[in-house]
């Protein structure tokens, strides 16, 4: 058991290693190099110097390869070329307007999909299912910015509810924050809970045709019990995996939403960095995410490798 | 194959799937035809109009005529999105049929780096590739056929595991025949339809992916028309203004639940559930 954590705790080290390099090597791949890409044509004599000393270009790759992963573990990304500050002063209050976005979304939508991927499963091609798939289809195929726009046609423009885009600071409060998070949240959760529902209720189609809940049938077990005690347990943990994946895309999604909305958060610095050709933050914004994943990625295997003792046996 | 289309056609949701995706698909090509004028041209004279007689859909803030935009809005992206979709198809189903065939150490080792590539949200790495090399099909078509094709890889890999254990590709092996013929004789037949299935459903994400990159204004440039960047450019006018985004949502929506269903329906007809399938 011990081995099994170590080596799951392994496999994030080395995706995040692996994610490290491949980002670095992206960037070093470019013709040029962080500074000309940024400065243009004004890529010469004294300013040209100065950047390449404060990027330290000089160095070679794997110095700067060492020093940007050492100093990304320490919470410094290095110098922003636009901003001209540290990184990691401009990212902190993004960070934390992102989380709660991102957090508010997946702590809705999670409870929520996993209620009705069961009543749609238990329900099968019933009218109840029927108008849930339709409508996780259509959660799932209409990009993020056509549901975007839509609500805030009606909901802003129209009804006035909610403002249509963020106007206040990164830096403000929490209660400043929320009505500005409502609209966001709500675009975020529905893909959520499209993906989540529809593999619950794959999951759940697949265990109420198991041999132990017949059997637990033939016993003469209440419906209702067999449902609670049998069927959700064990339809939960294929769903972890998709709940895992979910959040990859909820990371990306993030950046559009964020966008549509000019929400203060990571994804539309990333967005603002790159029409800045501001690499460096690139780079820091786009390890940070990765970084994000990979993490719950890592806690989806823990938590089924809790739930799930066949998990634990030898062979996987 | 007609009666595959016919399988398909026999449920109001295929029959909508393939009705909405054969009619963008003849409106990409037909566009031209049907365009009543130019949609690029300008018009200072047509500010915003609403919707009228002569501009089905209106004006956008140019004075260029929405329908017209709206009919040649998908060309690019659905060339975009199907040239990516095949190259994905190709390189995962071909490398996902030959790691499942083989198995053992290459197998193992590889798929270590294919679930690395699976773990990294490739939408950022993307821009991150973008920043460096600039936006534009070149650069987006190669990014979207490599990762969605490590996605793909991933599953044809999973369903040639099963085929290779089958008594035929046993018995090709015994024979000693050469690992080539039993990709292309044995494995190939028994997994065009996963193939089929698994591109058709990429490209609908892809579409998906090509318009947001479109919207953030790293896909399409101005003043190509297309229906991400046209919903970027006039969703200021939203309040007054609202066809010229209203219409480009519609096409853009229509099409990718259109190819969704189409592949969802191929799938059913061919004895696959995709059911728990993920988008990745």
């Amino acid at each position: 058991m011990p081995s099994l954590i170590l080596r799951r705790f392994g496999f994030a080290a080395f995706t995040i290693g692996f994610v490290s390099i491949v980002m670095f090597a992206a960037v070093e791949a470019l013709p040029g190099n962080v500074c000309t890409s940024f400065l243009q044509r004004f890529a010469q004599g004294p300013r040209l110097e100065r950047c390449i000393e404060q990027q330290g270009l000089d160095r070679s790759a794997l110095a700067r390869y060492g020093d940007w992963v050492a100093g990304a573990a320490q919470g410094d990304f290095g110098y922003s070329l636009k901003k001209r500050k540290p990184i990691n002063e401009l990212i902190w209050e993004r960070f934390r307007n992102t989380a709660l976005l991102g957090g508010l979304a997946a702590l809705l939508a999670i409870p929520f999909a996993i209620f009705l991927g069961i009543a749609a499963g238990v329900r099968r091609d019933r009218p109840l299912d029927l108008s849930l798939s339709g409508a996780a289809m259509l959660a799932m195929t209409v990009p993020e910015f056509v549901t975007a726009t839509a609500l805030i046609y009606v909901f802003a423009i129209s009804l006035q509810w909610f403002p249509a885009v963020t106007i206040v600071s990164p830096g403000a409060g929490f209660l400043q924050m929320l009505p500005n998070i409502v609209l966001p949240v709500i675009v975020l959760s529905a893909v959520l809970i499209a993906h989540i529902m529809r593999m619950m209720r794959a999951s759940v189609i697949d265990v109420m045709a198991s041999d132990y809940v017949q059997m637990a049938r033939l016993k003469g077990v209440p419906e209702r019990q067999i449902i609670w005690k049998h069927v959700v347990p064990n339809a939960m943990i294929p769903a972890l995996n998709v709940i895992a994946l979910t959040i990859a895309w909820l990371l990306a999604g993030v950046v559009v939403v964020e966008k549509v909305f000019n929400y203060p958060g990571l994804g539309t610095l990333m967005i603002q960095a790159i029409y800045d050709r501001d690499l460096p933050m690139v780079q820091a914004i786009a390890l940070i995410f990765s970084v994000i994943y990979v993490g719950v990625n890592l806690l989806a295997d823990l938590t089924a490798l809790a739930l799930d003792p066949r998990l634990r046996r030898k062979g996987h | 194959m007609l009666k595959l289309l016919a399988t398909i056609a026999s449920k109001p949701s295929g029959a909508l799937g393939l009705g909405l995706t054969l009619f963008h698909l003849a409106l990409a090509v037909l566009a031209p035809w049907i365009a009543p004028f130019d949609p690029t041209a300008q018009n200072a004279d047509a500010i915003l109009l609403a919707p009228n007689a002569t501009h089905l859909m209106g004006t956008d803030t140019l004075g260029r005529d929405v329908f017209s935009r709206v009919v040649h809005g998908g060309r690019l992206a659905i060339a975009v999105t199907f040239t990516a979709a095949v190259i994905a198809t190709l390189w995962g189903g071909f490398a996902g049929i030959f790691f499942g065939t083989v198995g053992g150490r290459v197998d193992e080792y590889s798929m270590r780096i294919v679930d690395a590539f699976l773990s990294m949200p490739w939408l950022l790495f993307l821009l991150l590739i973008i920043s460096i090399g600039g936006a534009g099909p070149l650069t987006i078509i190669p990014n979207l056929g490599f990762f969605y094709g490590v996605a793909v890889l991933r599953v044809v890999r999973g369903a040639a595991m099963q085929v290779s254990a089958r008594d035929f590709v046993t018995a090709a092996k015994a024979r000693g025949e050469a690992l080539w013929p039993i990709l292309t004789r044995e494995m190939f037949p028994n997994l065009s339809d996963i193939l089929l299935v698994e591109g058709a459903m990429r490209w609908s994400w892809m579409l998906l992916a090509f318009s947001s990159l479109s919207f953030l204004g790293f896909g399409a440039t101005p003043p190509t028309p297309d229906w991400g960047l046209m919903v970027a450019q006039e969703r200021g006018l939203l309040s007054t203004a609202p066809w010229g985004v209203f219409w480009p949502c519609v096409a853009l929506s229509s099409l990718i639940i259109g190819i969704n269903l189409l592949a969802d329906a191929v799938g059913k007809a061919l004895g696959l559930d995709r059911a728990t399938a993920v988008a990745v």
